[in-house]
């Protein structure tokens, strides 16, 4: 059995000049006025994005031909302080309902009036057991590093 | 070595623009296809070779065939990853100052 080595959580924060309440309520709620249109799995153009603040609700895309494609479920909903989402996108872009990483996002008060987002994706190792020969390659210098370049430029001109 | 495949994929640079096509998700030949100046038949023998490199796996999805960049791809995938929460968090903040801005 080889050893699985892990790959680190995803950890991002930002700071924002609003409070607790109105920045979760801009994630959850107003989640289709921000998230990127240019990524999506669903075969039309991305419409919007949904998440369901209930119990067993759902996070989903809606494509501008008005089909669902679940990105995942909502795991904990603790407004106005924490969120946690299942990612359940596999490495294939397809939805897997076996597949859970979660997406975890701290909404902590920073001052009056203003606010700062921690965000987590972990569970990375369990996107696929393809893992380990990848991290292989990528640590090698001749290895992934200029298909990694061409992968950052070409997500990078995405986002335009 | 997988890799050195992969270089080799890659160092056409038609080939290059068909796989940097599928970063921003999975296509059908047709999609990868629009806007690049060969036919389809000639995408359909690239996306072999991207294929047989590991660079790009495919399904079925109907009639037709869908090709995403290589499931086995994770540290590809963390880094898309990691960018993606870049430009989702930066784009959240600026939705946050807009509404912010409109209340007062």
């Amino acid at each position: 059995m080889n050893e699985i080595v892990r790959p680190a959580p995803v950890r991002k924060s930002v700071r924002l000049g609003a409070p607790p309440d109105r920045a979760f309520e801009v994630f959850t709620a107003g989640i289709g006025r921000w998230w990127p249109k240019s990524h999506h799995i669903g075969a039309a153009d991305l419409d919007t994005l949904v998440i369901e603040l209930k119990a067993g609700g759902r996070w989903y895309e809606r494509g501008a031909d008005g089909a669902e494609c679940d990105v995942g479920k909502v795991l904990v909903r603790e407004p106005p302080a924490r969120l946690v989402l299942a990612w359940q996108i596999a490495a294939n872009w397809k939805f897997d309902p076996g597949l859970v990483t979660e997406v975890e996002v701290r909404f902590i008060a920073d001052g009056t009036g203003a606010t700062r987002v921690e965000l987590e994706h972990r569970n990375l190792e369990r996107f696929g057991e393809g893992a380990e020969p990848m991290r292989q390659a990528i640590d090698s210098q001749e290895g992934w590093t200029g298909i990694l370049q061409l992968f950052k430029q070409a997500a990078e001109q995405s986002e335009v | 070595m997988a890799y050195e495949r992969a270089f080799t994929a890659l160092a056409d640079p038609t080939r290059r623009r068909v796989f940097e096509k599928l970063s921003s998700g999975p296509k059908s030949v047709g999609a990868i296809a629009r806007g690049l100046p060969v036919s389809r038949p000639a995408v359909s023998q690239h996306l072999r070779v991207l294929k047989d490199a590991g660079l790009v796996a495919d399904r079925a999805e109907g009639t037709r065939r869908v090709y995403s960049i290589d499931p086995h791809g994770l540290g590809a995938l963390r880094k898309w990853l990691d960018q993606f929460w870049d430009a989702a968090l930066q784009a959240y903040a600026e939705e946050v100052a807009k509404s912010e801005k409109t209340r007062r």
